[in-house]
């Protein structure tokens, strides 16, 4: 197994369900992802794509495991930059828990971690492209839950 | 995992308050998911102190762990600080945005076309 590149951890008030069910809305996931969607069942063995707003392809690739409220893992690759596409697929595995952590939420929080790790070796480029915009994407995430509004629409 | 009270900033902001916590994250930025070891190996501290700074660090959360067999690897995680720009930065930002948008919109009325 390779070793991941990043781990992003989040701690969202919120619930699982909730948590769950933004990562696998599009219409959801068009709100914190500034405005490119993913195109899935999110179901195991499923194809999944994410697309930009002009309906060009972003990453192509599958569902390897959903785990509803708990793990969804994804397999893709980078479709519209040929140097990243060349790196191959990666995969990326988001796991949510319960963790004791917002005092003002009843001491709860739901626990969003994030690795992304490219299959192959190398793939420096390919996590420095998308390691950019995780944070981003996890801010508007975060926000979008406990405000109900995104912080960028960028 | 007891996460403890780590949802309050200040947790954030005193981690930071150190120059050998920012130099481990430094490290951690140069090469991310480090051992303990392998950030002992290159600076001047006593593997203890390296040790109790990862703690308050991770207790923070900028730095995130993950076990692979008996190793601990250490992240950078970025998360924390952004949400803390977002949260003063960001709205800054889009206080300006909307100003900008005022004085086109006020100006562009004012030219009466």
């Amino acid at each position: 197994m390779s070793k991941p590149k990043f781990v992003y951890v989040t701690y969202i008030r919120t619930t699982p369900e909730k948590l769950w069910a933004a990562l696998t809305d599009p219409q959801t996931i068009r709100k914190f992802w500034f405005g490119i969607t993913a195109e899935s069942d999110f179901k195991p063995g499923s194809p999944w794509c994410l697309k930009f707003e002009d309906g060009r392809t972003a990453d192509t690739g599958e569902i390897l495991e959903a785990v509803p409220h708990k793990r969804l893992v994804i397999r893709w690759r980078n479709e519209f930059k040929p140097e990243l596409k060349a790196e191959g697929y990666s995969r990326c595995t988001m796991e949510i828990e319960m963790a004791d952590y917002y005092p003002d939420f009843g001491g709860k929080a739901a626990k969003l971690t994030i690795h992304h790790e490219v299959e192959g070796e190398g793939g420096g480029r390919f996590i420095d492209a998308v390691s950019g915009g995780w944070p981003k994407v996890l801010s508007n995430l975060k926000s979008l839950l406990e405000t109900g509004d995104v912080a960028f629409q960028r | 995992m007891a996460d403890g009270q780590k949802g309050n900033l200040d947790a954030v902001f005193k981690a930071l308050a150190d120059e050998s916590r920012r130099e481990l994250l430094d490290r951690l930025r140069a090469e991310n998911g480090q051992t303990l070891n392998d950030l002992c190996a290159r600076l001047d501290m006593t593997r203890q102190a390296v040790s109790k700074h990862l703690g308050i660090l991770e207790e923070a959360n900028l730095v995130a762990t993950v076990k692979r067999g008996r190793e601990k690897l250490h992240y950078l995680n970025p998360v924390p600080i952004h949400d803390i720009a977002e949260r003063w930065i960001g709205k800054f930002e889009r206080g300006r945005l909307q100003a900008l948008s005022d004085i086109k919109k006020a100006l562009e009325e004012g030219t009466g076309e």
